[in-house]
């Protein structure tokens, strides 16, 4: 059990959701996750951890409102606790000195990819930032994210912000200009990785993907976040998340995450 | 032992065996010869006084018969119903030489539930704090067991545990009507009234490491049980509706898939479900799988039934449910619908050759004989490899080439200082009383280490 310190709506259907957790502030790398059981009727789920302050001793997750646990988290106030909440998870992002890193960020991938921009920076990287949602209202984060990149390139398929389309839209149109990046990191909607695994494949830019496969236990037991990398099974939560998007076997990804539509939909109606 | 009939129990959760009255077990009880070198100690892994809790049983001093027991198993109502008896204690009782042997693991499950029907349980005296403080990684059978000798012993144990309920295999894993969670949770009450502290959600390699408990406590056990699943790397074994038997039992059992949408855990349940494996944790699944409602439950098995490690009890049961047992078969691809979900799995026939280093006889294919098995949910029950995380984030505790923990198998000590170890993580797959004993040598070698500081 942990406690809301601050809950926010930061975008229609985003929230940003931070919890006293000092031991966990303290191992908090970019990269990480946590499970989270919002209450005790819940799933488990994974959530990329976005922020955090060893002084202050918080962690804070954005996540989009869109299933039936993300629901119930998104009704939780300050002062109310989160039935379970463990982590950090997985392995973290490589941070190196590549020379020019890319960071796409869609959807809750716009908070996770600001720890890793702010940690790339220091390394000494160019780090330009692609923030992405269907208008610019729907878009967060842009002064955090502007102040830890060099740059923030956004897209809007309205065009209400920075270029029309979407950031794998924009990303190919600077890669075909001739535009040099060393290493592609991409955070969000299975949809936008597989895309921009696509667009840098011709180009051959180290292309790293955030996987966000189902999962249950999160620490190696189940087997259910499995993956086909380079023809072998991997599991995302102690091999990943975060995989070569070049590798990866999209067909098996894209299937997968469809599998529990129809129960997504019963859980959300009998609330 | 009476049970809930098969046509009954196949629709719902409720323990399958009802369970003796006392009269039922006075009877059981009065056949035991109280043999003057008894067998069945030396069969038992935790070597429980059998003869003498048995004699209390048959004098009708049921509460003289738990403070025995309990002296050296503080789970009784757990290994009377998951322990292997057949194998153990109950295959060298000298009675069942020539009759049924005395029904040990019953008796033992009676007594405990005598016990707990009394309401508040008797807590054992415990000596003055020796001020030694051990962390005990993993709240499963292992865990579980050392803690509860440790802090028998004086000393300060707490207990990390990875997911949000302590119990580890006896609550993710086992399904409910074959031990029922409140009994788990009753059990590690008591743990916590001998004073140990469990601190849940808390994932040792993560959020501490190895060398960070060792400042804080003297000693540490490693009992973090079973890692990621083996899958048979045929083709298939990626689409939708293919379960690894861990996450199948975990989704049902942990997160309590059965009563969704009240639990929000989804399962597919599939109206012809196929389990591939022949231990105890396949029937477990093919029994479940019945239980949400399947229409056919298959199980599919490379060897005869003879060969099956599944405990016999298990077995039995599945045959009485109806399970459909296709042996000697062995899975060579799952076929999917244009969507990407499972729909067939085509299976080659074996034939038992020559046996193998386990000492089976080898399921050979025989050419040309395949079929298919319509199916719309697959769960592959073939074993899993032992938990990653802390031989991954701790370099200097040595692994074997199968990923288990090396220990001493007389002290659970591993190659690392004030490190023990014991379970799954240290065996590979085995079973909750073996877990349990492996708790019980590595609470023996701590107390030694702690007393005589002798590494």
């Amino acid at each position: 059990m942990v406690k809301i310190v601050e809950k926010e709506q930061i975008a229609p259907n985003v929230h940003s959701c931070t919890i006293e957790a000092p031991d966990l502030a303290r191992k908090a790398l970019p990269g990480h996750f946590v499970m989270v059981i919002p209450d005790k009727y819940s799933e488990r789920i994974p959530i990329t951890l976005s922020d955090w302050d060893t002084e202050k001793g918080t962690v804070t997750i954005v996540f989009l409102e869109i299933g039936a646990a993300t629901q119930r988290l998104a009704e939780l106030k300050a002062g109310d606790d989160i039935y379970s909440f463990t982590g950090p998870l997985g392995m973290p992002f490589e941070i190196e000195n590549f020379g020019t890193v890319g960071l796409v960020g869609g959807c809750y991938g716009i908070g996770g990819i600001y720890q890793a921009a702010k940690a790339l920076k220091s390394k000494g990287n160019k780090v330009i930032s692609y923030s992405e949602a269907r208008s610019s209202f729907l878009l967060y984060w842009n002064n955090k994210l502007e102040e830890a990149s060099h740059e923030v390139r956004y897209s809007t398929v309205d065009a209400s912000l920075g270029s029309r389309g979407h950031s794998h839209d924009l990303l190919e149109e600077n890669l075909r200009s001739g535009e040099h990046f060393d290493r592609i990191m991409a955070v969000g909607c299975t949809y936008m990785m597989y895309k921009v695994s696509l667009i840098t494949r011709p180009f051959g830019v180290k292309t790293i993907v955030s996987m966000n496969p189902v999962m249950i236990d999160g620490t190696g037991m189940c087997g259910a976040c499995r993956l086909v990398v380079g023809g072998e099974t991997r599991f995302a939560c102690v091999d990943g998340p975060h995989f070569d998007g070049h590798q990866i076997d999209w067909d098996v990804v894209l299937d997968r995450r469809r599998a529990y539509l129809e129960e997504e939909i019963i859980s959300k109606e009998r609330w | 032992m009476r049970e809930q009939p098969p046509e009954e129990r196949i629709r719902n959760f409720d323990e399958v065996p009802y369970g003796y009255t006392p009269e039922e077990a006075i009877e059981e009880a009065l056949r035991c010869l109280q043999c003057k070198n008894p067998a069945c100690i030396q069969g038992c892994p935790v070597e429980i006084d059998i003869p003498g809790f048995v004699k209390f049983i048959a004098e009708n001093k049921f509460r003289d018969g738990i403070v025995r027991l309990k002296e050296k198993n503080i789970m009784p109502a757990i290994c009377g119903r998951v322990c292997p008896q057949e194998e153990q204690c109950e295959q060298v009782c000298i009675v069942g030489k020539k009759n049924e042997p005395v029904a040990i693991g019953r008796l033992e499950r009676f007594l405990a539930d005598w016990e707990r029907s009394q309401g508040e349980m008797d807590i054992p005296r415990i000596p003055a704090p020796t001020g030694k403080k051990i962390a005990i990684v993993g709240a499963g059978p292992a865990g579980i067991t050392a803690a509860a000798d440790l802090a028998r012993l004086g000393h300060h144990v707490e207990i990390f545990e990875a997911l949000h309920e302590p119990g580890g295999v006896l609550v993710y894993g086992i399904p409910e009507f074959r031990l029922p969670k409140a009994i788990v949770f009753k059990e590690i009450d008591f743990l916590k009234k001998l004073g140990v502290k469990l601190h849940t959600d808390t994932v040792i390699g993560k959020i501490k490491s190895i060398d960070e408990l060792l400042k804080e406590y003297d000693a540490v056990f490693l009992g973090t049980g079973a890692g990621l699943p083996w899958f048979m790397n045929v083709p298939g074994e990626n689409l939708n509706g293919v379960y690894s038997a861990n996450e199948y039992l975990t989704r049902a059992n942990l997160m309590k898939a059965y009563l969704f949408p009240k639990y929000k855990t989804p399962i597919i349940k599939g109206r012809r479900v196929a389990t591939v494996g022949g231990g105890n944790v396949a029937m477990d699944c093919a029994r479940t799988a019945l239980r949400l409602g399947a229409e056919k439950s298959i199980l599919i098995y490379r060897r005869a039934r003879e060969q099956m490690p599944a405990r016999e009890e298990e077995i039995h049961h599945a045959e009485q449910e109806g399970v459909i047992f296709k042996l000697l078969s062995n899975p060579a691809a799952f076929h999917g619908s244009e969507n990407g979900w499972v729909k067939e799995a085509e299976c080659i026939k074996m034939k038992l050759g020559e046996p193998d280093e386990s000492g089976r006889r080898r399921p050979v294919p025989i050419e040309g004989a395949n079929f298919k098995v319509q199916v719309d949910v697959v769960i592959i029950a073939i074993g899993n490899s032992p938990n990653p995380l802390i031989p991954s984030t701790t370099p200097d505790i040595e692994s074997s080439k199968w990923g288990t923990v090396i220990t001493d198998p007389k002290t659970g000590k591993t190659s690392k200082k004030g490190v023990f170890a014991g379970g799954d993580v240290a065996t590979g797959a085995a079973t909750v009383i073996l877990a349990m004993g492996a708790g019980k040598i590595a609470a023996r070698g701590i107390h030694e280490y702690l007393k005589t500081g002798v590494w």
